[in-house]
């Protein structure tokens, strides 16, 4: 079709013609990057935990008041525990994954680095591995014999008695092929603290750290420690059962912890699946709001395109008349407004393009986010060209159908 | 003449009524989006002490050594205070009120038996904090400088948490067990929680804590309680008196420029002759004095997910506004007709231009009216959300006036140029070809 009588109608029309292309690209530019940052949330969201999510529950408790026989209790709490018919195994954990704070400490591979390589959670508590779930890659679990209590590592730390800290730890295949890319991680040394080493001894396949704010890059560098915890702040029990039973085992054990010992309180408790569900719910309402306004602009632009292919039906309806007298067909009529629609969004979506860009760059300035890959860019450009022609269609059918006959009217 | 143009205008809005909603809804959509999200960030951005926050600054030290490294991801380190910089700064007293405080949760117990105990949130601090930050008493007062160095075993409770414990407002004189402690209540208090919680470590959820009880600092590490926030240390030493553990707050009162220019010098000599003493590693520049509207903007950013929301909702109203500019200026222009009779009439340009402007206005009215409204919703939907600033979403009133004035601006500037261009039509010309 020659496009070239379509330019000089529009060009008669310049202003509206600009102002509707000038939409078109800021829609398309928003569309563009909105969509990026609703793929970013989604990553996000579905980001790999590394642990049995859908075979756990967990139970965090307080003491009322101080109490001298914490361990005993303990002992006490996770023989009951695992006695529950369906529990596979239970353990008292310093912190869960998708906690919103976390424990974490800086790793290196040489005491004398200044800047360490990276910075990584820090699990402890007995039977961890077997009881999140968490699949070993190489390497060995931690052994029982090389536990030791919380309250002995600060004593041997203030009395600095290092030779007597178990000197072995897990870490996560991610860390590993960061602090030693392309090479064995096993019997490899991370330093802690003052230059405190400990060997690797079992490198996990994944394990997720716990913190909102440590969601970025370092999402999988965590380790475990032979380390058994005590009763405090932020400890919690975790549960391994069958999928099916955990909401029958997370009443059961509460009625047991109860039976223990009615003296404490329960401040948390739930399933890991409600846990993670908890964990994301701001990132699901952001995109809940993200999709929100990609549709309402789309749905906006398209009424504008409506309104004004509507209009200029309306006003072109004579010279529609005298065009279907000469010869034109239906379908020619239908192209021409089809076609028109086209060129506009087109030049919209081009000047959109450059706009996307522009707000991505603004973006990746002020709320450090990576940039925008290429595919996003025809994404937009489709839905805006779609969008074009669904628009256009009702009021191009309008104009198809106008007769012939109206050319012969005054208006 | 401005009820003809009302007359005017609302029968060409209803020649074309498909039209007419369609640009309602453009600017009323628009507009709820952008009031939502502006009335969230303008509840978020308040000033919590309105008639004190000019009197209270926060001085600001950096003990950290010269090759600390900050973590990306962990809390600034310097942003608060070690124990001993902290019990300087309150000692001096340089300023006209100072106070250190840390952040704390308690086990409280109903008095009476069988009843489940609960975890309250309260402050440890110094006693100029209520006067500072003008918390007004119920009954009883704050404890005195002796009782906070004698570590005595006192607590200020709020009315809430006095309700909840004693049944009664007025408690002063009966103990309180809090923790496994014994503690004379002093002093009840109004209720406070000042929209953020500005003096708090940063880690609070400062829209929604409150504190219920306030008890002396000094007492609170004599019976070892657990402090919240963050505690950053740089050498391993973990106790709450190491030099190289930060985790206490200092906020100052001061009610001059001169006493504000006075309390900077004072701060630069003390981190000045920290150095001396080989205590800090850093230079006595590193030592500041905010405000607090100064200190909220750097400690207590707003959400980055509300500005980028703030950006969309308005980027969206400049979609509808282009929406709008591109519908009226098809439809002025296309009323070539009539303006032109009109002008041929005697009517001026002005006259034309100012009957189309009100047509605007009229659609600019209704689109506010309609923003109005899901502005509404959008706020309820706001409070829904699961974030601890939700509760405060709602609109005063010169929000609402702004929604008003924001829509028949933006509706009254999308007419602008239409109007403009449809007054300069050339009436002959018009004429001639109808």
């Amino acid at each position: 079709m020659d496009i070239r009588p379509i330019l000089i109608t529009l060009r008669r029309h310049k202003f509206t013609c600009c102002l509707l292309v000038l939409q078109i690209a800021f829609t398309c530019a928003i569309v563009c990057n909105t969509i990026f940052l609703i793929g970013q949330r989604l990553d996000r969201m579905h980001v790999v935990s590394g642990i049995a999510e859908q075979e756990l529950v967990y139970v965090e408790l307080a003491d009322i008041g101080t109490r001298t026989d914490g361990d005993a209790r303990i002992a006490a709490d996770l023989a009951g525990l695992q006695s529950i018919p369906g529990v596979k195994a239970a353990a008292l954990l310093n912190q869960l994954p998708f906690n919103l704070g976390s424990d974490n400490f800086d790793v290196r591979t040489d005491p004398a680095q200044r800047i360490a390589p990276l910075n990584a959670a820090q699990y402890m508590g007995e039977n961890l591995v077997k009881t999140l779930g968490v699949r070993l890659e190489e390497g060995r679990d931690l052994r029982p014999e090389e536990y030791i209590d919380l309250s002995a590592v600060n004593t041997l730390l203030s009395q600095k008695q290092y030779d007597k800290l178990p000197a072995v730890v897990l870490i996560t295949r991610a860390m590993a092929d960061r602090l030693w890319p392309g090479q064995e991680a096993l019997g490899k040394q991370i330093y802690v603290g003052q230059g405190l080493p400990f060997t690797v001894v079992g490198v996990m396949a994944n394990l997720i750290r716990p913190g909102m704010d440590r969601m970025g890059p370092g999402v999988q560098y965590s380790t475990v420690w032979p380390i058994r915890m005590p009763m405090l702040s932020g400890t919690a029990y975790a549960i391994r059962c069958a999928a099916q039973d955990c909401d029958q085992v997370l009443k059961t054990a509460l009625v047991k912890l109860k039976k223990l010992d009615p003296n404490r309180i329960v401040l948390e408790k739930d399933t890991m699946e409600q846990h993670r569900s908890d964990f994301f719910q701001n990132d699901r309402a952001m995109t809940g709001i993200l999709v929100a306004v990609c549709i309402a602009l789309l749905v906006v632009t398209s009424l504008g395109i409506v309104g004004l292919a509507s209009f200029w039906v309306s006003q072109r309806n004579r010279s529609i008349g005298v065009r279907r007298a000469l010869g034109a067909t239906r379908g020619n009529i239908l192209r021409y407004f089809q076609t028109e629609n086209f060129l506009l969004t087109t030049m919209g979506i081009a000047l959109g393009m450059v706009l996307a860009y522009g707000i991505n760059l603004f973006l990746i300035v002020h709320y450090e986010l990576p940039r925008m890959p290429v595919t996003y860019f025809p994404v937009g450009a489709l839905i805006l060209w779609a969008i074009g022609q669904a628009a256009v269609l009702g009021p191009a059918l309008r104009a198809a159908a106008v007769p012939p006959v109206v050319a012969t009217r005054t208006v | 003449m401005f009820g003809y143009y009302l007359d005017l205008a609302w029968r060409s809005l209803r020649r074309t009524p498909v039209m007419t909603a369609l640009m309602v809804l453009a600017i009323g959509l628009g507009i709820g989006a952008s009031m939502t999200m502006l009335t969230v960030l303008h509840v978020m951005s308040d000033d919590p002490l309105p008639d004190r926050s000019a009197h209270l600054f926060v001085p600001h030290l950096d003990p950290r050594p010269a090759n600390f490294t900050q973590n990306l991801y962990a809390p600034d380190a310097s942003a608060n205070f070690t124990y001993p910089d902290a019990m300087a700064l309150v000692s001096s007293r340089q300023a006209v009120r100072q106070a250190a405080m840390a952040g704390g949760t308690l086990l409280a117990r109903r008095s009476g038996t069988g009843h489940t105990p609960f975890y309250a949130d309260g402050r440890f601090t110094t006693p100029d904090f209520f006067a500072m930050f003008d918390l007004s008493f119920l009954s009883g007062s704050a404890w005195s400088q002796a009782d906070e160095d004698a570590r005595a075993r006192v607590v200020v409770l709020s009315e809430s948490l006095s309700r909840e414990v004693f049944g009664t407002a007025d408690s002063v004189g009966r103990i309180a067990h809090l923790n496994d402690a014994d503690l004379r209540v002093v002093g009840v208090t109004r209720d406070w929680q000042p929209n953020p919680m500005f003096y708090a470590d940063a880690d609070a959820k400062e829209f929604s804590d409150a504190d219920r009880f306030f008890l002396p600092l000094s007492t609170s590490l004599d019976l070892k309680f657990n402090t919240n926030g963050n505690q950053s240390s740089w050498a391993g030493s973990i106790e709450h008196n190491s030099p190289t553990l930060t985790w206490l707050q200092v906020w100052v009162q001061l009610d001059t420029a001169s006493e504000v220019t006075a309390y900077r010098r004072y701060l630069a000599d003390y981190a000045g002759q920290q150095k001396k003493l080989g205590r800090y590693e850093r230079s006595a520049d590193s030592a500041h004095l905010y405000s607090l509207m100064e200190w909220l903007a750097i400690e207590r950013k707003v959400p980055s997910d509300i500005h980028l929301q703030v950006w969309l909702a308005l980027a969206f109203l400049a979609v509808c506004i282009t929406n709008i500019v591109a519908l009226l200026l098809a439809k002025f222009l296309r009323r070539g007709g009539e303006i032109s009779v009109r002008r041929a009439m005697g009517a001026r340009r002005r006259d034309i231009f100012i009957q189309l402007a009100t047509e605007s206005a009229v659609i600019g009215f209704a689109g506010g009216v309609l923003g109005l409204i899901l502005a509404q919703l959008g706020l309820w939907s706001v409070r829904h959300r699961p974030d601890d600033y939700a509760h405060l979403a709602s609109m005063d009133g010169p929000m609402l006036a702004f929604t008003f004035a924001l829509a028949l601006g933006a509706s009254l500037l999308a007419g602008l140029l239409p109007a403009w261009r449809a007054c300069r039509i050339t009436p002959a010309l018009q004429l001639k070809t109808q």
